[in-house]
This record gives structure tokens, C-alpha cells and sequence, in this order.
């Protein structure tokens, strides 16, 4: 089903029933809401994030690196946050941010490299994907030509998942791919497949760029570490730009093997201080309603901390989902952490792919049949917007 | 990693015409040996057009004496020559610490301590095996064995990032390098034993009662049979098969854990017995999917995007009664209609190594530390030693996104501009330059910036993951082999043109670098760097 197809199922829908007012808003244009990912590089370790610290069994697996109850900041009377996320504090209070936990998918690959290709491509354990989910949701649902791009990866480096397909770009700072992007030349004929795809490479950075408003301003102050400065060239895109169905930012490394207290402490202020001014900038712009920031990684952390005052892979984890449209509180059934999995791991209890069902047809709109399409299967989304 | 003048590392094609006399006269030998060629097409020389075309595809780019040097042979002639000319090892030396493996264990270290000093030299070595093997790229006599080898290292993936031994790296690309055109069904043996892919594969961990399928399943699904042929009992009978194929740790040798191994009968692909994973091999070779996956794979790489279904069934069955031996295999693809058709050329995508590597040797730029260009491929998305994944590096149109498309514009627009090189110090007369085509500069600024950005791309996912997160870029040490950071590079583009052939008319230069019309550069252009930049930025330059 193209786009236009898409639109007339709405339509055609909308005669005879009465469709929620978020369906109609997406039969407009879905992509008017914007979507961040946040990639937590290197498998952040859920435990010590959103914390099940009433239950004895979270002492007993972390005897050194656990967080101290008393310096928990409670969420409910079992999860409670890590305390470098007070920053977010604001937002749990006002419903704007949703723990999603049990995160995870059958057969867990415990290799950063296959797992984190798994969360971007959507694949099953065993599957492997070329385009990422978002190439295909893409694909399956055009964003509008207007639009600076489908998919924006900043900071450069793979196009995670909007790789293989999507209109996508991946921009380290607006001035840098500003000036890249004067190299590109889209005019002349293509004889072959390979001379059509380049060709098209050339017009879309060169759209972009041209469509991209060097002069446009944000008021918001951006944190000067790594991860603040990635939030900062997301949010002058966003502001510079006709539009942009989704951006993708990261930070790292959450590869905690030894020396994780310091190490995710640290890591975790640079994900809140972020966060909140991705707030900021949003409700400058107008935009913190139709904005959601949804964080994810390749796997969680082993529930037993290691020799080295860290953790190991492990596999079902939990992450967040913010925004002004979201429904805060927590979702999904925290994994036991007494019931582990043969080599010692959490067992999820919910499929990552039911994030991504949220997203699409929650979010932008998308009917059942095309999330199913998208996702190679029926998963239930989860209630994150109000 | 400094070079004497007289020693650099741009292979000086004098060399090939040194030995042309001797190489022709194998090559008639071999020519001789293949009677069913000579009835079915008159062995009329290839030209500049079809010797381009098959240099193009089987080296770096090649130089204009090259094209014409091979224009005046048969395309048996040509291709016998470049299958005669492939080597079993590198000519360039390694860094020293390849010579011997050990296990460091600093006790005098903290815990800490040692872990920072072992990521540390990870980084380090990670870098200088990068470096060596772009230095051999450049400066290898016979350019296919390099390409062959980076082939089997795309279909055998192995990453140092999961491996995180440097050496046993080294030691895996030595043995790829070694049967790269020489035997499949021992190379598929080697590799099944190779430590760095017992590790990468988990291989190791595989042990009787705790099978791991995850070498079970690559070696059918992406080294031997391709998906669909065969099932996941049979993952689980292989799996159980390769129990106990270990490491000795000390060594980092292969080493056969018998304790571990399930010797029980298994029934794999429709054959039952007590089968160890030399069986396993064995069993994968009889599969005639195996010769189709991998012919269908050196077709995308060396003839077209789109394998032709019929002739990679024919070659398959030549590769077959050929007991896998890869010289006969490549000779047929090579020599196939398909290879020379008109429309399968200019319709590969390079790779970055194709590119970059490509764009160095067949100007004869002087290169005198490779490490940047090593980081370079990183940025184009071909990180040596570093495949994404089991999978390899997704190639063809694959290659190139809006990022890595204006990344390889602005590297191509950089090497071609004067302003990146300091001038020659040494006003090199035209007699001086053939002697010795390449001169020496040194380009302290650019150098600078790219070691920088060479550690910043060091210091993300996996490489290092320091404890406290921040990556530091003052506290990571220098890199190269000789911590001389002098990654220099020179090009002359009049010495280029002044060296270039008397019939190296407007037409033959573009002849020369594009692989089919240019899409953008009009056909007038000035003899110069600025002439020769508008070329590279062609949309044509990108493709083989």
C-alpha cells in the first residue's frame, strides 16, 4: 500500500466511522509529529536505572554496585529511578515520561552488533533484516517530498533505523553537512541502476541543504557535553527545517563491564540534562506536544553484577518514553528477578517490536495492517499517549 | 612508518614493464593450455577499452602504462597473467608484535589498571593492523590477491571488535591471504579452526551437553550453503559436531578438546555418523548450494549486480569438478561473456577500499603513512577488521547513503586539492620523477586533524569503552607503527600528466580514470589537479 492508497483507506474510513481524532490528524500528515530515538550505545543496564528496590533480590544480585534505597528517586513503592535522572523528575511528575520495562524478544542475541541490528531492523532473532524499521514505515507511509528528510541520524555514523531505504541523512553538525553538501550535484543522466541511486543521493543531501535555514535561531541553552550538543544540531534541524519525521541521537559508552557506578552515572545526567532540553527547545518551537523521545538500546544488563564492579550482557531492559502527548507511568510487567533464564538473565516480558507498534500506530496513525507489515507481525502496542 | 625515497610504497609500474618478457611468456603458456578459448574467439588483443575494464575490476584502478600494457594481450593472456600473478603472503612487513602471541598478564597492575592498559593496546594494535594492511593494498604487486583476501574476509567475517586480539586477527587475514586464490574447501578448513572466529562465532564456548549454534548456523547460512538449505535440526546436529574445535589459550592455537566433544552419531544434511566438524566441512562441500552461494557472490563482486542464474550454475559445476580450486573458477568468470558485456560496465559501486586505495595507487600519489587512510575507510563505512557483523559489509548500491556519498566527495575533493600538500622542496626534474615517481611531502596540519579524528572514531561503540565514560582523546597514545605521525601524501598532477603516454589525448584521460562516459564532467578539461578533481567528483568516478 503507497501513501496515497493509505490516505484513502482513511478516508474512505472516515465517512462511515467516527475515527479517533488521532487517525484524522495523521490522515492530514501523520509525520506532523515528530519522533526521536535515543540510542543508549553500548547496552545500558536497565537495573540500575529504573530500579525494583523494594525487592530483596536487587540487593542481593548487586551487593556493590546496586543504588542505595534511600538515594532511589521513587517512581511507586517498587521502581524508582537512578538518581542522575532527577533531572527527568519534573517530567514524571506532570505524566510526561512512561518506564516501558520487560523489554526484549525470543532467542536473545547477546552481541552488541547483532542485537543492536535486531533493535533497528525489527528482525527477529534469527532474521536478518537490510532495511531498518523506519526505512519501512517509511516506505510503507511517505512522509511528505517537503520535508527536509524522512529519518535524520545525528552525529553521524550508521543510519541505525532508518538504514536501507528511508530519505535519510546523517548530519554531525548543521554547519558541517551544510558545507558537505555543496559537493553534491544531482544533474545529469543516469545510464545504469547504480549511476539512478547515486543521482538521487546527490538530489536528496542537496534538497536538504537547500531547504535547510541557516539563519534559524533556538533560544534554548544547550548542555556542553557530547550528548547536549547532539540534542543541540537535532533541535536546530528541527527548528531550520520544513520537517522531519524522525531524528536519532545517541550516547555512549553504557558498556558498563567494570567501573559502572561512575561510568553510568555520568552517562545518565548527560541522558536527563538532554532530555530536558529537547523540552525546552520543543516548547520553544511549539512542538513538545507533538514530540516523543523514546530511548533504546540492544539488550540489558546481566541481573548479577561481575568481578569487576560492572555488568555483563544480558538481555530484557527497560526504557523510556516522553513527551507532552505521552501518558506517563510505568508499563509492561517488570521481569523477575529471582525467575532468571538459564545463564543468569532476565526473561523479557514484552516484545521490543510492541514499542515500535505503539509509535506507528498510536503515534503517526498507521492501521493495524500496516504495523503488521512493517514489524512482520501483530504486536499489541503499548497505552503511551493520552 | 617512514621511507626512504627510493622505497616507497607506490608500486612503481617499471617493475611490471621489468618483467613483462617473462610474464607474457607464462601467460602464452597458459593461453596455450586452453585450446577451447583460442576456437571459440581469435585471440585478437583486448585494446585500451576491455584492458581497462578488466584491470578496473581485478586491482586498485590501474595506471595508464598498465591499461596499455595488458591492451596488447588477449583477454586469456590478461586474465591468465593476473592469476599468475597472485601471491601467498604479504610483501609488506607487519608490526612487530604479529611475530609472536602471548598473553600479557601485568601483575604489577591494579585490576583497573590492567584493563586500561589492555584496552589501550588493543586500540593501538587495532590501528597499526589497519595500517599495515592498507600499506600492503598500496604498495602489493599483485592488487587481486589483496582483493581476494579482502573478499574472505567480507564472507568470513571477523570483527577484533568481539575477537579483541589483534593478533589472532592478524594471523586469520595471513591464512585468508594465503588460499585466497588458491583452495576454498582448505580454506573453509582453516576457518573453521581460525581462533579469532572460534571466538568471533562463539565457537569456543561450544562445548558437549551446552552446544552453542552460533558457528553452526554462519557456516551454512552465510559461508557454504545460503539460506533455505537446510534446517534447524540440522544447526543443532552441526553444533554438536564442532564441540570441543577450541582454543589454547596460551598458544592462541586450535586446539581439539576431547573431553568436550560429542561424539555421539548426528544426521546432518540427510547423512548420518558420528561426525566431528571436518566431517561437517566435508559434508558442505558435496552440497552443490555451496559452489552456487559463493560463485553467485564473487559474480556481485567482479561481474554484475544481478547473477546471472544460469551462468553461475555452470561455473559452479567448473569450480566443483575443479575439487574448488579458485584460479580455474575466477579464469571462467573472468573469460565469461557475461564479464565483458558493454552494459556490466561502469555498474559496480566501489568500495571504500576500491576508492580510496584506487584513487592513491592509480595517480601514484605518495603515501608516507598509511594510518589515515585506514581511518578514512573507517568513515566510509569499510572499517578493516571491523565487519558490522557475521554478515559482512552490506555491498553494492549498499555502499552509499547521503553520508558516505558527500564523505567520499569530501575526500576526494580534499586529495585533489593543492592546498592539502606542501609543495615539493625538491624541484624533481621530469628525468628525476620516472626514476622516482613519487615524491615525499609532508602535510603536518591535515595530518594533525586526521589523527585526532582518528581517535575520536577509535573511541566509539566497542573499540573502547573507557570506565567513566568519557573519552579522553589527550590521554590515548599516538598511533603507527614508528609514532611518527607524518601521514603524508603527494600528488602532482602535472608530473601525472607529464608521465603520462603520448596518446593521452582529453578522451583517453577520462577513458583512463572513469569507468564509462562521465555523468557531470564535460569533456574539455584542463590538465590539472583541478581537471583531474572534476573527474573524481564525477558521479562516475564512484563506480567500476
Amino acid at each position: 500500500m503507497n501513501r496515497r492508497d493509505f490516505l484513502a483507506t482513511l478516508g474512505s474510513a472516515a465517512g462511515i466511522l467516527t475515527l479517533p481524532s488521532l487517525a484524522q490528524s495523521a490522515a492530514v500528515n501523520p509525520y506532523k509529529r515528530l519522533l526521536i530515538m535515543v540510542e543508549l550505545r553500548g547496552a545500558n543496564d536497565g537495573l540500575n536505572t529504573f530500579i525494583p528496590y523494594s525487592d530483596d533480590a536487587y540487593a542481593t544480585l548487586r551487593p556493590t554496585i546496586g543504588i542505595k534505597r534511600d538515594q532511589v528517586l521513587q517512581l511507586s513503592d517498587k521502581f524508582g529511578l537512578h538518581p542522575a535522572l532527577e533531572p527527568l523528575m519534573p517530567l514524571w511528575s506532570k505524566g510526561e515520561l512512561a518506564a516501558v520495562t520487560g523489554l526484549g524478544y525470543p532467542q536473545p542475541n547477546l552481541s552488541h552488533f547483532r542485537s543492536i541490528e535486531i533493535w533497528d531492523t525489527g528482525s527477529n532473532s534469527k532474521d536478518y533484516l537490510s532495511e531498518g524499521w523506519l526505512a519501512r514505515a517509511f516506505d510503507s507511509v511517505a512522509p511528505p517530498k517537503t520535508f527536509v528528510a524522512d529519518g535524520i541520524a545525528v552525529g553521524g555514523g550508521d543510519l541505525g533505523p532508518f538504514a536501507n531505504g528511508a530519505r535519510a541523512l546523517s548530519i554531525a553538525s548543521t554547519e558541517a553537512f551544510l558545507r558537505q553538501a555543496k559537493l553534491a550535484d544531482p544533474h545529469g543522466r543516469a545510464s545504469n541502476k547504480a549511476l539512478q541511486h547515486i543521482l538521487r543521493l546527490e538530489g536528496e543531501a542537496q534538497s536538504a541543504s537547500l531547504n535547510l535555514n541557516p539563519n534559524a535561531t533556538l533560544k534554548t541553552e544547550f548542555p556542553t557535553h557530547p550528548f547536549g550538543q547532539q540534542v543541540k544540531t537535532a533541535m536546530q534541524v528541527v527548528a531550520a527545517s520544513p520537517g522531519v519525521a524522525a531524528l536519532r541521537v545517541g550516547l555512549g559508552s553504557f558498556d558498563t563491564h567494570q567501573g559502572q557506578l561512575n561510568a553510568q552515572q555520568g552517562l545518565l545526567r548527560q541522558l536527563a540534562e538532554g532530555i530536558v532540553a529537547i523540552k525546552q527547545a520543543t516548547t520553544e518551537l511549539g512542538r513538545w506536544q507533538d514530540t516523543v523521545v523514546v530511548t533504546y538500546c540492544e539488550f540489558g544488563r546481566r541481573a548479577k553484577e561481575n568481578q569487576s564492579g560492572g555488568t555483563d550482557h544480558g538481555t530484557a531492559n527497560t526504557q523510556f518514553v516522553l513527551g507532552g502527548a505521552v501518558k506517563g507511568g510505568i508499563k509492561g510487567m517488570h521481569p523477575s528477578l529471582t525467575q532468571l533464564s538459564g545463564d543468569g538473565n532476565l526473561v523479557h516480558t514484552l516484545d521490543y517490536r510492541s514499542l515500535y507498534a505503539s509509535v506507528l500506530r498510536d503515534w503517526w496513525g498507521f492501521t493495524g495492517a500496516q504495523s503488521e507489515k512493517v514489524l512482520g507481525g501483530k504486536y499489541a502496542s503499548v497505552p503511551l499517549f493520552a | 612508518m617512514r621511507h626512504h625515497p627510493t622505497r616507497s610504497i607506490v608500486p612503481t609500474f617499471w617493475w611490471l614493464v621489468v618483467c613483462m618478457a617473462a610474464l607474457l611468456l607464462v601467460a602464452s603458456i597458459a593461453s596455450a593450455q586452453a585450446p577451447a578459448e583460442r576456437l571459440a574467439r581469435a585471440p585478437t588483443a583486448m585494446g585500451f577499452d576491455e584492458a581497462r575494464h578488466l584491470l578496473n575490476r581485478t586491482s586498485f584502478a590501474a595506471q595508464t602504462a598498465e591499461i596499455e600494457e595488458y591492451a596488447k594481450l588477449t583477454r586469456a593472456e590478461g586474465v591468465d597473467r593476473l592469476l599468475a600473478e597472485t601471491r601467498r603472503q604479504a610483501s609488506y612487513p607487519p608490526p612487530a608484535w604479529t611475530a609472536k602471541y602471548e598473553r600479557v598478564y601485568r601483575p604489577e597492575m591494579t585490576q583497573e589498571e590492567r584493563m586500561k592498559a589492555n584496552r589501550r593496546e588493543l586500540v593501538e594494535r587495532g590501528l597499526e593492523l589497519r595500517t599495515w594492511w592498507v600499506a600492503e593494498m598500496l604498495s602489493t604487486p599483485s592488487p587481486l590477491t589483496e582483493k581476494m583476501t579482502l573478499f574472505w574476509h567480507n564472507h568470513f567475517a571477523t570483527s577484533q571488535q568481539k575477537v579483541r586480539s589483534a593478533n589472532l586477527m592478524y594471523r586469520q587475514n595471513v591464512k585468508l591471504r594465503s588460499y585466497a586464490t588458491g583452495n576454498f574447501a582448505a580454506l573453509l578448513r582453516e576457518v573453521s579452526k581460525d581462533p579469532a572466529m572460534l571466538i568471533y562465532l562463539d565457537g569456543a564456548q561450544n562445548r558437549k551437553g551446552a552446544p552453542n549454534e552460533n558457528f553452526a548456523r554462519e557456516v551454512m547460512e552465510l559461508f557454504t550453503l545460503g539460506e533455505g538449505n537446510y534446517s534447524e535440526q540440522d544447526i543443532k546436529e552441526v553444533a554438536r559436531a564442532f564441540t570441543g574445535w577450541s582454543i589454547d589459550g596460551e598458544a592462541g592455537e586450535f586446539r581439539f578438546r576431547r573431553a568436550i566433544h560429542d561424539d555421539g552419531s548426528k544426521t546432518i544434511l540427510g547423512s548420518s555418523g558420528k561426525f566431528n566438524g571436518d566431517d561437517v566441512v566435508t559434508l558442505l562441500l558435496q552440497q552443490p548450494a555451496t559452489s552456487e552461494f559463493i560463485v553467485s557472490k564473487l559474480w556481485r563482486e567482479f561481474v554484475s549486480p544481478e547473477p546471472d542464474k544460469v551462468a553461475v550454475k555452470q561455473l559452479a559445476a567448473i569450480w566443483r569438478s575443479a575439487n574448488y580450486e579458485i584460479k580455474p573458477l575466477m579464469r571462467a568468470m573472468l573469460l565469461s561473456d557475461a564479464f565483458w558485456l558493454p552494459e556490466n560496465r561502469g555498474v559496480l559501486v566501489k568500495s571504500p577500499v576500491d576508492l580510496v586505495i584506487g584513487s592513491l595507487r592509480q595517480f601514484r600519489f605518495s603515501v608516507e603513512d598509511p594510518a589515515p587512510f585506514a581511518v578514512i575507510l573507517r568513515q566510509l563505512g569499510q572499517d578493516l577488521f571491523a565487519p558490522p557483523n557475521v554478515k559482512g559489509w552490506p555491498v553494492g548500491d549498499a555502499w552509499l547513503n547521503t553520508t558516505t556519498l558527500l564523505a567520499r566527495k569530501g575526500f576526494l575533493n580534499r586529495l585533489f586539492r593543492a592546498d592539502e600538500m606542501v609543495k615539493p622542496d625538491m624541484a624533481a626534474t621530469k628525468a628525476e620523477v620516472a626514476a622516482q615517481p613519487a615524491a615525499q611531502l609532508m602535510d603536518r596540519d591535515m595530518v594533525g586533524e586526521r589523527r585526532q579524528r582518528a581517535q575520536m572514531r577509535l573511541a566509539v561503540r566497542g573499540d573502547v569503552a573507557l570506565a567513566g565514560g568519557g573519552i579522553n582523546v589527550d590521554n590515548l597514545p599516538p598511533f603507527g607503527v614508528s609514532n611518527q605521525l607524518r601521514g603524508q601524501y603527494f600528488f602532482s598532477a602535472e608530473q601525472w600528466f607529464a608521465l603520462q603516454p603520448p596518446s593521452m589525448n582529453n578522451e583517453r584521460v577520462w577513458h583512463t580514470v572513469l569507468a564509462g562516459p562521465p555523468v557531470q564532467a564535460t569533456k574539455e578539461l584542463p590538465r590539472t589537479l583541478a581537471g583531474l578533481r572534476t573527474l573524481a567528483l564525477d558521479p562516475m568516478y564512484q563506480l567500476k
